[in-house]
């Protein structure tokens, strides 16, 4: 069952054409570092989000890899130089296969 | 003697100091990671290469009072040129379980080598940024956090 929630994801206003655009992307997700026992003693596994990707215009612009010490909802801040109007894709990916993705419109003024 | 509270009789005392002494133990979190579990992971990820402290700022609390949201934000001195970009930031945490953290893939087209997020600190330690250059160097800085109450899951 995919522990994915709802994404997130906001940019700074008024992209200016070769500026770089604040990007600001949450996803819900447990994080579960793994190290965590349960209240019966028993270790609950692991079940991390490993990889962030955005890509821009259909081309990667950002890739994170995530371990356990990145809190639960991984939260990321980072920049993007606002080239062109184009789509913006979000893709978290969990040590389960499971995905999320969020598609936002970057409109260049 | 037979008159008196249960809880001034000293078998009993005992027996409840007995459980809790063993409850402690048991609450203890097993080993973090020591500072030469650090170093391997420094060596796994960059091997020999010399890393020369500057370029690099990390802005973390000095005092975290929940270890289990404790925001970062990393800054690396870089045009993010063609010819002069980041090309990757890695993120320590000297005494954690694991020591590695994070690591980011940038490039010219970020425009700004800026990375923020929420990380997991189980004690109080030393948290390291490490970023790679496109000419190849490697430059680092780290700071000391207070944690108040750990990450018990970090």
């Amino acid at each position: 069952m995919s522990r994915f929630g709802k994404a997130w994801v906001r940019l700074s206003e008024n992209p200016k054409r070769g500026e770089p655009v604040e990007i600001r992307a949450m996803v819900m997700h447990p994080m579960e570092s793994g190290f965590r026992l349960d209240n019966v003693g028993h270790s609950i596994p692991r079940h991390i989000v490993d990889t962030f990707t955005c890509a821009y215009d259909g081309k990667e612009v950002f890739r994170a890899k995530l371990h356990p010490a990145i809190s639960a909802n991984p939260y990321f801040v980072f920049y993007v130089v606002a080239a062109q109007s184009a789509d913006l894709l979000f893709k978290w990916t969990d040590d389960h296969g499971e995905v999320a993705t969020h598609n936002v419109h970057l409109e260049v003024t | 003697m037979a008159n008196a509270p249960p809880s001034l009789r000293p078998g009993r005392r005992r027996a409840l100091h007995a459980i809790a002494g063993g409850a402690c133990l048991l609450v203890v979190r097993p080993a973090t990671a020591a500072p030469e579990d650090l170093a391997a992971a420094l060596r796994e990820l960059f091997g020999d290469r010399p890393i020369t402290p500057g370029r690099i700022k990390l802005e973390i609390p000095r005092l975290a009072e929940n270890g289990n949201i404790v925001p970062v934000t990393i800054t690396v001195d870089s045009p993010m040129t063609e010819p002069d970009y980041v090309k990757s930031i890695h993120l320590f945490a000297q005494s954690n379980p694991l020591p590695r953290i994070l690591d980011v893939e940038l490039g010219p087209r970020n425009g700004r080598a800026r990375v923020a997020t929420r990380i997991r600190l189980a004690v109080s330690q030393q948290v390291r940024a490490v970023a790679v250059m496109s000419d190849g160097t490697l430059w680092s800085t780290a700071a000391d956090v207070e944690v108040t109450v750990g990450g018990c899951d970090p």
